[in-house]
């Protein structure tokens, strides 16, 4: 039943979605610092999107303009998190709110309609592969994925990123420039929902002004699961997506089970606690083990 | 080597006048002066709050001065980041605040100055081969011996962190080093270890400036005694005219 084309068609449709949502969180985390609002950024990019092309705006206008919006809200959230030195869990609590008081707004109450004709649906979300079994969405998942995860393990600044979320005084002492790095995490993770959100919108065709709510706990229950630390330096990309493919395969599978579907958020949160009681202890173990050096 | 060998002291490498500093309405530093001479071990002890925590910070690019000057080789130099200080020559080696526990050695003696195979705008592929080996080199360049490259930094013990920190500032030949109380929570072994770098690196031709509040660390290893006391020098006497306890009343 899991394996039949109709349902991998579906997990494989939503995953890209879940999944690039949590890879923005997972280096953002492990940079050392939170973003609440990418639930709401993952609605009102589209949102800004769906307004200009009925406004008259060229799909791919809209589309920039929509990602230029993702753009500010990352500096805003880095930088009034680092200007003032507030806990970025309290700055982008607070963008949560405003950019989807913002999404509401600019839908004017009821959500604008997208012209099929205007939009290249095919490029984003149409289906490719054998029998139709993946979404164009899923390969750019896959590039947009291993681009992150190259530049994290394989550049200075994926060493830099580690540097700041692992010890900042250290970092700061080496000369790594940290509140930049540190924003251009904001950025990136900004950037990753809003693309994640208009993917969700051209797989549905509307853009509703209620998409991603809950979901910015989703995905850092997702990095979490995956063994990223709260406290910063510790964590990797493909765990983050091991854990947004998990909690979609729990969801799935309870669909399938036919268990009531309120079970979902507690076996997501049961996953959670899990994880990280699992991780702590691989640590202590680790140590251990630890031989002379 | 420019016509000055006749005279008796170098020019100083570096060279600090008046320097004041503020901190939210506390005088930290009331006009410091002192030259550092090449080659030079130079101890700096003080109470806490004497100004000495200042004074690094300000030569390690962490902190920029109120007033005064910096002459670093004769020239005037404004320092506004630790990246200013360290093309300058100049490394700092802190207690805590070096290494990242959670990264590799590797990865740690090259933060912030990655080897690069190709690089756009500054970010680009790290050469991983050459930092492990040159890593390697570097740590064995300073007598120290680790298991390998890519083990954390986190699991080794405080001295093998010093002694890290140390083989990365001699790899990027460092010209002056400031060490920041480098012997704290320092076993009697390890402790001994690291006053062993400190010494050595005269013989390398490296100038040091050495932050202890053991008298004992500082007398084992330097060539010269600065005091600090109330944020001003209170006493600046090479070692052989000077004594442990005429140190200690000054404190």
């Amino acid at each position: 039943m899991f394996l039949g084309g109709q349902n991998l068609r579906g997990v494989l449709g939503l995953l890209p979605e879940v999944a690039l949502v949590a890879v923005g969180v997972t280096v953002l985390m492990i940079c050392g610092e939170f973003d609440l609002s990418v639930g709401s950024v993952f609605a009102l990019m589209p949102m800004t999107m769906a307004v200009l092309m009925v406004a008259g705006w060229s799909f791919w206008l809209a589309v920039g303009a929509g990602l230029i919006v993702c753009v500010a809200i990352g500096l805003v959230n880095g930088w009034v998190t680092i200007q003032f030195n507030i806990p970025s869990f309290i700055t982008t609590l607070g963008m949560m709110f405003m950019a989807r008081s913002l999404t509401v707004v600019i839908s004017g109450g009821f959500p604008p309609r997208l012209d099929p004709a205007a939009v290249p649906s095919w490029l984003f979300v149409g289906f490719v592969g054998p029998g139709g079994l993946i979404r164009a969405s899923f390969l750019w998942f896959l590039a947009i994925a291993a681009v992150v995860t190259l530049l994290l393990a394989k550049t200075n600044l994926g060493n830099w990123i580690r540097a700041t979320g692992g010890f900042l005084p250290a970092a700061q002492a080496m000369g790594i420039p940290t509140a930049r790095v540190k924003i251009a995490c904001f950025v990136l993770c900004s950037v990753l929902a809003g693309f994640a959100g208009m993917l969700q919108v051209l797989r549905l065709g509307s853009p509703l002004p209620s998409i991603g709510i809950g979901m910015e706990l989703q995905a850092v229950a997702a990095a979490v699961i995956g063994g990223t630390s709260l406290f910063g330096g510790i964590g990797s990309v493909i765990g983050g997506i091991i854990g947004a493919l998990l909690i979609r395969v729990i969801d799935n599978g309870m669909v399938l089970s036919q268990v009531d579907s309120n079970w979902f958020q507690f076996a997501v949160g049961a996953l959670t606690i899990l994880a990280v009681v699992g991780n702590a202890w691989l640590r202590k173990r680790g140590r251990a083990m630890k031989v002379e050096t | 080597m420019d016509g000055t060998f006749d005279s008796p002291a170098a020019e100083p490498l570096i060279s600090v006048r008046d320097l004041h500093k503020w901190y939210s309405g506390v005088h930290a530093l009331k006009g410091v002066s002192l030259d550092v001479a090449p080659r030079e071990a130079l101890g700096l002890v003080g109470d806490n709050g004497a100004g000495k925590s200042t004074l690094i910070s300000i030569l390690s690019g962490l902190v920029r001065p109120d007033e005064g000057e910096i002459r670093v080789e004769g020239r005037p130099v404004v320092m506004r980041n630790p990246r200013d200080a360290m093309e300058l020559g100049i490394e700092t080696i802190y207690q805590y605040n070096s290494m990242v526990p959670i990264m590799s050695i590797a990865r740690n003696v090259f933060i912030g100055r990655e080897p690069l195979k190709w690089s756009l705008g500054g970010i680009g592929w790290l050469d991983e081969r050459r930092m492990r080996a040159d890593s390697v080199k570097a740590i064995a360049d300073v007598d120290l011996h680790l298991r390998s490259p890519d083990a954390l930094v986190g699991e080794l013990s405080g001295g093998q962190r010093q002694g890290v920190a140390i083989a990365r500032a001699m790899h990027f030949r460092s010209k002056v080093m400031i060490l920041d109380e480098p012997t704290n929570h320092l076993s009697v072994k390890e402790t001994a270890k690291v006053i062993g770098f400190v010494r050595s690196l005269k013989a390398q031709g490296v100038t040091s400036i050495f932050i202890s509040h053991n008298l004992h660390h500082v007398f084992a290893c330097c060539d010269r005694i600065v005091a600090m006391s109330l944020g001003q020098v209170v006493l600046d006497k090479p070692m052989g005219e000077t004594s442990m306890e005429e140190v200690q009343d000054l404190l």
